[in-house]
């Protein structure tokens, strides 16, 4: 054969293999769950809830970027596009009521309203408007972590709720760090919303309302008392010189060098630090996030993963059977201990396979109960990057007047009269 | 006289004819080399740019399209009036002013050492000088916060503690002039090789005579320098300050990567990114990519003006 005949004969071939490909429509519905990136456990279970269905349907994960804000990005943009390629996806809880106002997401089935066997926190971040907008899957919460060592030198009792003012003199007695995450981020948010509930107050007081009549409640003693404890942790440099860049993996870190002494930190710090260091994890303790004052109650972060079906999905009602698969509590108990994420389930935490591998697993499931979601707003990112860009850095944050500088701020932002 | 005068009038019409002539088919075989491209530029450029400038008109939010209003000018009316704006186009012109004048100088030397270099080292200095233009901006802007970040064990402080002001402590990303510092060091790193090989290019254009007898002339290194070298190399210089002026306006990579526009850093495209993809305010994100699109016009206005090039000039015409 010639040259041209073969190029022709090989061409001829291609177009008919891919023809052949495109036109092949025997096989089960493939629905795609666009997963946030982690150790391959929502793969696994993608593969086993696939096996489970039969072939009802397959179900094929595609990979989001690592940070809330791109995932959320990405899929917003997609699905303001109508993209029918997206079935269910795994949302991070404070973007859930954007994509709900913006009706991208389908209803939940009256099969999976039930939230009997699921910790408060994740029904709380699942729900918008009072109506459950998607099915919770995993559910995070941050702890205190501490050295023993170090917790025993400043004579502090552990097994007592303990107040950020204690830790921090703690810390300053022992002339150690603390483990605080203070890099203009989400997680910047994360704390400020937590010291906040804690010392009773809130960051939105309507978070439904339109954008233009949110009333902020920043300017305000649990407002202030935040900023004291943020601005008096930078000022005195009790969390080190990178505490105005720090993210939660530099916590880990200073908490596992030298100069650590406590830590506010999601789980996954437990199997990081297990792995790199096993004997320090012997001077590791764990106890519910420190309240704002003595005799309230912590208000602890809330965060993980939630499924939601895409309103533009061609299968939805075979999405809800997989996201019904998927959230099983074997499932969750299964990907608590491979992957480090704690349940939404209830009662996957009494498995047995999660108690022998995160001793702190009911401190976890007590902490989800108690803690208190970011805002619940289709404009909470609005509203988390005005935070960060007024609180930010915190050392240079004045109690008395950057909680309204904030306030006004971020009014302004919303109703369009300010950039952020 | 009236004769020979009038002689020589014709003589010198008929060369302006011819080379008009000449000029005219040049013009057309351009147009029929770069028409094709051009036309394509113009599709794939002036659609968006159109789009901006229509959608700037609206208040429009990707999550809310049901709510989208005509407000005609108000976006730009929000963003000049916003000091956000206005300290971003601050720090842009500032970190492009800085970039363009130190890598012209380093960007000249350079040009002169692969210029000069003996034939046999040209080869290996002029991929060493490039290696740094090769890497893709994302990958060596991590490479530079990596190096300079404290909290993931960042070099810079423990190699250069003998210098006043660099401690151990120092967390060169919590304050503006730090940041931008590292932000400024990490763009000239980067393209200096770019803006020295445009130079070179200008170098190898000035013709080796002219040199020559400058300096049969008496004339000392510098004198060549400044009398010869620089004005035969405008246009080289030109196009070199243009593309890289133009480039570093346009500052994204570094900036997102090492501080994302925290302690003041925020560029005009990051701005202008933020608010659209981020905060998908579509609207208001547009005006700010229009008044972004407004500063380059202006930047290469001012870069063609200033140094009154005539390209017309390099064909021999004049």
């Amino acid at each position: 054969m010639r040259r041209p005949q073969a190029a022709a004969a090989v061409l001829a071939l291609g177009l008919t293999l891919g023809l052949a490909a495109c036109s092949d429509d025997s096989g089960p519905p493939v629905l795609t769950w666009y997963i946030n990136p982690d150790d391959g456990g929502q793969e696994a279970i993608a593969a086993r809830c696939t096996e489970e269905a039969g072939g009802e349907y397959q179900i094929q994960t595609s990979l989001l970027p690592r940070d809330a804000s791109s995932q959320r990005e990405q899929l917003a943009r997609r699905l303001a596009a109508g993209d029918t390629s997206i079935d269910i996806m795994s949302l991070d809880p404070p973007f859930i009521p954007e994509m709900a106002a913006a009706d991208f997401l389908a209803p939940v089935p009256d099969n999976l309203q039930s939230t009997d066997d699921v910790v408060q926190g994740a029904v709380d971040s699942a729900t918008w408007d009072d109506e459950l907008v998607t099915v919770p899957f995993w559910a995070n919460t941050q702890l205190l972590w501490y050295r023993e060592s170090v917790a025993e030198e400043a004579g502090l009792d552990m097994d007592q709720p303990v107040t950020w003012e204690q830790i921090m003199d703690a810390a300053a007695e022992t002339d150690t760090l603390l483990g605080v995450q203070g890099t203009k981020a989400e997680s910047l948010t994360v704390w400020i919303n937590a010291m906040i509930a804690s010392a009773g107050g809130e960051i939105i007081t309507n978070p439904e309302a339109p954008a233009d009549e949110v009333q902020l409640d920043l300017d305000s003693d649990a407002g202030r008392a935040a900023a004291e404890i943020m601005s008096r942790i930078g000022t005195e440099g009790l969390a080190g010189p990178g505490f105005p860049t720090a993210d939660e993996n530099a916590s880990m870190n200073l908490f596992a060098g030298d100069s650590g002494s406590f830590m506010v930190n999601w789980p996954f710090v437990y199997p990081a630090i297990s792995g790199s260091d096993p004997d320090l994890i012997d001077d590791i303790g764990w106890t519910i996030y420190p309240s704002v004052d003595e005799g309230t109650e912590a208000a602890p972060p809330v965060g993980g993963i939630n499924l939601g079906v895409s309103a533009f999905s061609e299968h939805g009602d075979l999405a809800y059977d997989a996201v019904e698969c998927i959230v099983q509590p074997e499932n969750q108990a299964e990907y608590f201990v491979t992957n480090g994420n704690p349940p939404s389930s209830v009662s996957a935490y009494d498995d047995q396979a999660v108690l022998d591998e995160f001793p702190m697993a009911e401190t976890i499931r007590e902490s989800l109960d108690q803690g208190a979601p970011r805002p619940q707003t289709p404009y909470y990112n609005e509203v988390s990057i005005g935070l960060q860009e007024t609180w930010h850095p915190p050392g240079s944050i004045d109690p008395e007047t950057t909680p309204a500088e904030s306030a006004e701020f971020i009014t302004a932002v919303l109703r369009d009269e300010r950039l952020l | 006289m009236t004769t020979s005068a009038s002689a020589a009038e014709k003589a010198a019409a008929s060369r302006r004819k011819k080379r008009s002539d000449r000029s005219r088919s040049e013009g057309r075989l351009g147009w029929y080399l770069a028409g094709p491209a051009f036309v394509i530029m113009l599709l794939v450029t002036l659609y968006p740019i159109l789009q901006a400038l229509w959608d700037s008109l609206f208040s429009l939010r990707l999550t809310a399209p049901d709510e989208t209003e005509l407000i005609w000018f108000r976006n730009y009316q929000v963003v000049l009036g916003d000091p956000t704006f206005w300290q971003s186009l601050w720090v842009t012109v500032l970190i492009t002013a800085i970039t363009v004048a130190i890598e012209l100088v380093l960007g000249f030397i350079l040009a002169m050492v692969m210029h000069r270099a003996a034939t046999k080292l040209r080869g290996i200095v002029r991929t060493a000088i490039l290696v740094p233009y090769g890497i893709v901006t994302v990958v060596s802007a991590f490479a530079w916060f990596y190096a300079f970040d404290i909290n993931s064990g960042g070099y810079i402080n423990n190699w250069f503690d003998w210098l006043p002001g660099i401690t151990e402590d120092l967390n060169w990303f919590a304050g503006q002039g730090t940041s931008l510092f590292v932000i400024i060091a990490s763009e000239i790193w980067k393209t200096t090789p770019f803006i020295s090989l445009l130079l070179l290019s200008g170098l190898a254009q000035v013709p080796g005579e002219l040199e020559e007898a400058a300096r049969v002339d008496g004339a000392t290194g510098s004198q060549v320098l400044r009398r010869v070298i620089l004005p035969n190399m405008k246009a080289a210089i030109m196009v070199a300050v243009l593309f890289r002026a133009l480039e570093a306006f346009r500052i994204f990579d570094n900036v997102y990567i090492m501080t994302n526009g925290a302690n003041n850093t925020e560029v005009l495209s990051l701005l202008a990114y933020n608010t659209s993809i981020g905060r998908l305010e579509i609207g208001l994100g547009s005006a700010i990519s229009v008044l972004l699109f407004l500063c380059v016009l202006i930047i290469a206005f001012i870069a063609i003006k200033g140094f009154k090039v005539d390209l017309a000039g390099t064909r021999g015409e004049r």
